[in-house]
């Protein structure tokens, strides 16, 4: 084998496993609309129960990805769970801004929710977002229904 | 009865204390290899050859063995995912399971049989017909001339094997749901890109091939260096690298996926 025409094998087989890797960063993973490579700021906020909510769950504001779930833990002075998220600098929001867990689907992976509010002043690097509302439990929720409905047998 | 049973006694002592004789001999074989890999990269046409052999040469098993567990995958996944009506998902499944397991994993174990059992084979029969001694008689150190390129070679073909299996795995998923079957395609790459994190599932599965690459490697030089220069013992060389380095993938495969992803 020539010298010349191994190098030109090797150098094919070299673009082909770089080209490879890229394929698989930008049109198989995220790393085209991943969080980690642009400015972000952090927000936290505290929730009663997040039901199943990770750590790297998107945050959506109007359905639209604005940043990730930074870090989830338990607050043991208060006993809610404090959830810390990463927001992409180009999005600003309003201090007053509500934030919800929602599920998408019936039992799709649960994100966060944002709804911007009406103040001026804009939300800065480390503070507490006071509108909280938690997630949904399902179980919870049929619970009550339950209980409404013997309640209403109840009073007939 | 009791001379037996001593004698028995005595041989499993004796396999252990063979066992742990020829690993330290294999770790110190290793860290020589490394300590003398600077001809590698000082003269990298002799790597470019190793990678021309280890590599190039295994492309298209590696390649077509790719294409085909992506393929399967996608018939299975759609399959099972048909059930619950989320066959879109199917995507998800393909390119987390080629990314994070089955392409470092099947890539490696490809390459331990094609590749690793050749430089066994080829170390062993150097020794055989003493060429490894004529080098070290013209004052050429074997270890940096023949066994350092192969090394590199070796561990520098794996991960990108790895990827080229990955990404054609994902490409023969997309051939059997998106274009035979007819899974939506937009909802097969969006929820594909959704699920499959960068750092997290390629970086880790690269990672992973690297890991097996200087693992398969290793093994099979070392046992080319370590074979009975006889016809039977590299014979048995062959068989005992693939065995051993399938072996260390799959237990080097669990302990890194123990490592990489817990706690998320």
């Amino acid at each position: 084998m020539n010298r010349t025409i191994l190098d030109l094998w090797v150098g094919i087989f070299v673009a082909a496993g770089i080209a490879a890797l890229l394929v698989l960063a930008l049109k198989v993973g995220n790393a085209s609309t991943t969080f980690n490579v642009g400015e972000t700021y952090r927000v936290n906020a505290e929730f009663d129960n997040i039901g199943g909510l990770k750590v790297r769950a998107p945050v959506k504001s109007a359905g639209v990805v604005v940043g990730r779930v930074d870090d989830i833990h338990f607050e043991n002075q208060r006993f809610v769970a404090r959830v810390v998220m990463k927001i992409d600098k180009r999005y600003q929001f309003p201090k007053d801004t509500s934030v919800s867990i929602f599920t998408s689907g019936l039992l799709g992976e649960q994100y966060i929710g944002l709804d911007a509010g009406g103040d001026s002043a804009m939300l800065k690097d480390g503070e507490t977002l006071k509108i909280t509302q938690s997630a949904v439990v399902l179980e919870k929720l049929i619970g009550q229904f339950l209980y409404n409905k013997a309640a209403e047998g109840g009073t007939k | 009865m009791p001379e037996r049973a001593v004698k028995n006694l005595r041989g499993i002592g004796h396999e252990a204390i063979n066992g742990i004789w020829r690993l330290g001999y294999a770790s110190r074989f290793f860290l020589l290899t490394l300590a003398r890999s600077a001809t590698s990269f000082r003269r990298f046409s002799l790597t470019i050859r190793e990678i021309y052999f280890a590599g190039v040469l295994s492309l298209i098993i590696i390649s077509v063995s790719g294409l085909f567990v992506g393929m399967v995958l996608g018939l299975q996944g759609y399959e099972t995912l048909q059930k619950y009506g989320s066959s879109e998902a199917v995507g998800t499944l393909v390119a987390l399971s080629l990314t994070r397991e089955l392409g470092p994993v099947v890539a490696a174990l490809l390459f331990a049989s094609r590749a690793g059992s050749a430089i066994t084979a080829e170390i062993g029969l150097m020794k055989a017909t003493e060429q490894i001694s004529a080098m070290e008689m013209m004052a050429v150190d074997p270890i940096a001339r023949v066994i350092g390129p192969r090394f590199w070679g070796g561990v520098i073909s794996m991960p990108l094997l790895a990827a080229i299996f990955s990404a054609v795995g994902v490409f023969g998923g997309y051939l059997i749901t998106v274009v035979v079957i007819g899974v939506d395609e937009g909802a097969f790459w969006s929820q594909m890109q959704n699920a499959v994190d960068f750092r997290q599932d390629v970086v880790n599965g690269i990672i992973k091939s690297a890991v097996f690459g200087v693992a398969v490697t290793a093994i099979a030089l070392f046992e080319g260096y370590d074979a009975p220069p006889t016809a039977e013992g590299v014979s048995g060389a062959t068989t005992r690298t693939v065995v051993t380095s399938s072996l260390a993938i799959l237990g080097l495969d669990f302990v890194l996926t123990a490592f990489m992803f817990t706690g998320v």
